[in-house]
């Protein structure tokens, strides 16, 4: 899978859970400081990309997670 | 000593009669019932397949988004409390957030949110479990919610009384601004458990009319073929508002609310005193906190919940507190029982029937209990003068909460 479908996954998952407009979600964005996306929806958003995806991310992973780039990443390793 | 004066200056519901509060007072003059068969599959194995469901459905009037965070019981909540808002007004007006406080109950909490986490857990394990599970299943959630969208600051609180919850809560509001805790008290009840379990658990009390052939005709309080209460859903909210401070606004006023009364019967975990006891004196002590003769009390909107025992000791407690005079109804026979809502919904149709001059009816009062020894308004909405109304609620546990609403 390559990082741009990646993205499109998560920016799927982010506008099921959280109402984040796809057309938002880059690699550059900030889940908290730019999608808006908070705890609580960030837990949903782990759960259905661990499903999505077929990947492990344990929760003290998720902090390192700031930006959709670093979720691509830990995806793309992981996949 | 002078005593703070309270009126209501909002309304909002949403019911199964109507979305608002006009639609559901139109259809309860009309006579027209709530109740429906229960179309899901899961009722096919239920002793009761009728229930009284939203006319209006919540999902399609919230952001979906918004949806996944709130229990059902919130939403209605919400509903409710941004109508009654609206109504009062209040949106722009510069009322501190610090003099605004909410009481808002629910009898059961978010039973339905409780149940289908625990179906995801026992099918999907607890990862899967949504984060957002206890606010939406804590009983205080619609309160807080009510609380959060409009910025109230000045205490949250949620009663929980069983079927009591909403009237109780209004008294709450009532004592927030006579103690100087509140200008405005936005304060209702919400209730959402038409689900399978609650069913069954209040089938097994054999508490629930089984008259499924005719769900309108089932809610009959006082007529002699009754055989339980119909479980209704719905969420009604009024704004309460210290009167100088209404008055400074010039804000409408529907109606002064003169005065609560709250007792427990100490006697039984769901048994109503067969007496009625505990309401007596509820009664007696609303009246006498609204400063009111009982001969004033010229309708009663009643618990009456259409149960064979509940439905009589009612009566019993009106004619020993207020005498034979005062017209009743019940309107459960058209909403169904909303339980921690009812009390709430009920405080509104007496409120309006002050406003209006009229009695909504009692319908499916086709024979009469002998028991019956007061005067309802049956079958058909009543035009009368309404200065002052009472409204019971009776809650398990033992909650007898009666409220005086008067003529501003």
């Amino acid at each position: 899978m390559t990082r741009d479908e990646i993205t499109a996954g998560l920016a799927e998952i982010l506008e099921e859970v959280a109402g984040v407009n796809p057309d938002d979600v880059a690699e550059g964005k900030s889940f908290t400081d730019d999608l808006d996306v908070d705890s609580l929806s960030m837990v949903e958003v782990v759960v259905a990309a661990e499903e999505k995806f077929g990947v492990k991310i344990p929760d003290n992973e998720v902090q390192n997670l700031k930006t959709v780039g670093d979720a691509v990443s830990y995806i793309e390793a992981q996949s | 000593m002078s005593r703070i004066d309270v009126v209501v200056t909002g309304l909002g519901a949403t019911t199964p009669l109507g979305g608002d509060v006009a639609s559901t007072w139109d259809a309860m003059l009309a006579g027209r019932s709530g109740v429906s068969p229960l179309a899901q599959e899961w009722a096919a194995q239920l002793p009761v397949r009728i229930a009284a469901q939203l006319a209006v459905d919540p999902t399609g009037l919230l952001d979906r988004v918004k949806l996944r965070r709130l229990d059902r019981s919130e939403a209605i909540a919400l509903i409710a409390a941004h109508q009654a808002w609206s109504d009062a007004g209040l949106a722009d007006s510069g009322l501190d957030p610090e003099r605004l406080g909410v009481s808002v109950g629910s009898g059961i909490g978010g039973a339905l949110t409780l149940l289908a986490q625990d179906d995801i857990l026992e099918t999907s394990g607890p990862r899967r479990v949504s984060p957002h599970t206890i606010p939406m299943l804590m009983p205080n959630g619609p309160a807080a919610w009510v609380g959060l969208e409009l910025g109230a600051r000045a205490g949250v609180h949620s009663v929980a009384s069983a079927c009591a919850t909403g009237a109780e809560a209004i008294a709450l509001g009532l004592d927030m601004i006579r103690a100087g805790r509140a200008d405005v008290v936005v304060a209702g009840g919400t209730e959402a458990v038409i689900h399978p379990l609650p069913i069954a658990g209040f089938s097994s009390m054999r508490a629930m009319s089984t008259r499924n052939d005719e769900p309108e005709r089932a809610s009959r309080p006082w007529d002699k073929g009754r055989d339980g209460f119909v479980l209704g859903e719905g969420a009604g909210v009024i704004v309460l508002e210290r009167a100088d401070h209404a008055a400074a606004r010039g804000a409408r006023v529907y109606a002064r609310l003169a005065g609560a009364g709250l007792t427990s019967d100490g006697f039984d975990i769901v048994q109503p005193h067969p007496e009625g006891a505990g309401a007596i004196r509820a009664i007696a002590k609303a009246i006498s906190d609204a400063d009111v003769a009982k001969s004033d009390i010229v309708h009663v909107n009643a618990h009456a919940t259409s149960t064979p025992v509940g439905d009589l000791a009612e009566i019993t407690a009106l004619r020993a507190a207020l005498g034979d005079h005062p017209v009743l109804t019940a309107t459960k026979s058209m909403s169904g029982h909303l339980l921690g809502a009812a009390g709430a919904l009920e405080s509104i149709a007496t409120i309006l029937a002050i406003r209006d001059g009229v009695v909504p009816p009692t319908i499916n009062l086709d024979d009469p209990d002998d028991g019956l020894t007061l005067d309802v308004a049956t079958n058909k909405a009543r035009h009368m003068d309404v200065p002052a109304a009472l409204n019971n609620s009776f809650g398990f546990g033992g909650h007898n909460v009666a409220l005086v609403f008067t003529r501003p």
